[in-house]
């Protein structure tokens, strides 16, 4: 019996007057890695969103079993302003959640011992006082993790890591989310479903709805019957289907 | 020819100097933020509009700065309102605010009896004419300014950067934004003596824009953008004490003039270091 961390049941989210989720159900449990794809426009990143508080559902719920704090997120990379002035370890302890209080000169040396044992941990203590504008997109990405890293959660959350990044980080990150599976639950958004269902132990195809598929193998005819079409780019000597798109539904690349 | 002992004899000059301290201290931090987070354009909006409220405080006869320090709270507070609530898109709202605001002063200095004597102060600054009571005031903004960004630093910092995840950690984004918009908005109205409301963008980016070419440290930027400020704008008070040209004027084409030596002096510097490896 696995111990679960969230619920949601019954989701709708709407942005001005367009539905983008719809009737969605999700149980997230301990250990879970859920490869999360879908068409551009399909509502993955609005989900997410909802997930952690930052889009106000229509109806419906989410419940929680663990603490807001032990949630993770790497949000979409082209969302951050890169030649903002701040330094790596500046953005690794902006990870660290201290509740509703104000950060009152808050200079904390654990925060600081920790944030610097993750950028160790990712290889990239040396670039610790750059500035987050100097660096390479898989630099970036992982102190982007290092971040995402700082409250030790038990869900995290990736919106679409594989951007900006190289082929060779882009498994790298996969065996370092597969180690870090063993301590907390994982979603990861893509738009790589051949990458990325090597690495995830299930499939959630969003399009409106979801679709829950409990394994990482998953054929065309499946995702047709799942209403989610997909167009998929896949590189390198990883294994992957290419699938068709599917007709019924308009969206965008 | 005086020599600059002899102009710290003139009350009007210590005056000056102790105005352009005070406003390098609040341009220098609070521009700072404007520029990481790129809203200059907003600040932009909320300087022209206060010239609203002067041209009201006119014609009630009141104080001009006391009508454009509360045009321009009101006027930052309803940019960040309209376009975060109203769904108005924001640099849409910015000119809206931005045109209101000059044409209602405009407005009112035409309807005010008599002549507007010191309007061109309000336009382009007069450093030279500014009271004691006034260099209170931007004393006492500055130290404020000083305790909210070294007590709120990284909360002001995570917010900055990125706010959908600073929401996610928890921080108080909405309070801290009106805040700091609210800031920017007292910091533009009491520096308006300074270099006038069509010349007080410069001091809030020219300086920053230095500042940026040596760190790229939120910190460290403000203290460098304070000093590259205070700099331009003593070096500019001398010049325009001694070749006669306006005082605002002469401050912003100093630390143009700043800016202009330091990128090159940086370029050239990236080069040799290139050089030699």
């Amino acid at each position: 019996m696995s111990e679960k961390l969230l619920d949601i049941k019954n989701l709708d989210v709407r942005f001005d007057k367009e539905l983008v989720l719809r009737k969605v159900d999700l149980e997230i449990n301990k250990r879970d890695f859920i490869g999360m794809i879908g068409p551009n426009g399909g509502g993955k990143t609005t989900l997410i969103k909802a997930i952690l508080g930052l889009v106000e559902p229509e109806c419906g719920e989410i419940k929680f079993n663990i603490p807001s704090n032990k949630l993770g997120y790497l949000p979409q990379i082209n969302q951050i302003d890169k030649r903002f002035p701040i330094t790596v370890l500046d953005v690794v302890r902006s990870g660290k959640s201290n509740g509703k209080k104000l950060n009152l000169f808050k200079s904390n040396r654990a925060d600081l011992k920790y944030a610097e044992s993750l950028l160790d941990e990712m290889g990239i203590l040396n670039l610790r006082d750059r500035a987050i504008g100097e660096l390479s997109g898989g630099q970036m990405q992982r102190v982007f993790l290092c971040r995402s890293l700082m409250n030790q959660p038990e869900l995290l959350i990736l919106d679409e890591p594989e951007t900006f990044v190289d082929n060779q980080f882009e498994s790298e990150l996969y065996e370092k989310l597969k180690e870090l599976n063993k301590r907390m639950a994982i979603i990861l958004v893509s738009h790589d479903v051949g990458t990325i269902s090597y690495y995830v132990k299930t499939i959630a195809c969003v399009n409106l709805h979801l679709n829950y598929h409990p394994s990482n193998v998953i054929s065309k005819e499946q995702l047709a019957a799942y209403d989610c079409p997909l167009q998929i780019i896949t590189h390198g000597d990883i294994p992957h289907t290419v699938l068709s798109k599917h007709d019924n539904h308009e969206h965008h690349h | 020819m005086n020599t600059i002992i002899d102009l710290f004899s003139y009350d009007f000059f210590v005056n000056a100097l102790w105005a352009s301290f005070f406003a390098a201290l609040s341009c220098g931090i609070i521009g700072t933020y404007i520029v990481s987070r790129r809203i200059v354009f907003v600040s932009g909006g909320i300087t022209h509009s206060s010239f609203g409220g002067i041209g009201i405080g006119y014609f009630l006869g009141w104080n001009p700065l006391l009508g454009a320090a509360i045009f321009a709270v009101l006027s930052a507070l309803g940019i960040q309102f309209f376009s975060q609530k109203a769904k108005v898109r924001e640099d849409s709202s910015i000119a809206i605010w931005w045109s209101l605001g000059m044409a209602i002063g405009i407005i009112f200095i035409y309807m005010s009896p008599g002549y507007a004597p010191n309007l061109m102060s309000y336009l382009f600054g007069s450093i030279l004419a500014v009271t004691i009571t006034e260099i209170w005031f931007m004393a006492a903004l500055s130290l404020f300014l000083l305790l909210i960004f070294i007590t709120f630093y990284r909360t002001i910092l995570y917010i900055a950067f990125d706010e959908d995840f600073a929401k996610t950690t928890g921080l108080p984004v909405g309070l801290i934004n009106y805040l700091l918009i609210s800031l920017i908005a007292v910091t533009i109205v009491l520096n308006i003596r300074v270099v006038g409301i069509i010349l007080i963008l410069s001091l809030l980016t020219l300086p920053q824009a230095t500042a940026n070419l040596f760190t790229k440290d939120f910190k460290k930027m403000i203290g460098f953008s304070v000093l590259f400020a205070f700099l331009g704008s003593f070096i500019g008070l001398l010049i325009s004490f001694y070749v006669d040209i306006p005082s605002g004027a002469s401050i912003i084409f100093t630390l143009v003039v700043l800016f202009g030596l330091m990128k090159i002096s940086s370029v050239v510097y990236s080069r040799s270091q290139l050089k030699n490896e």
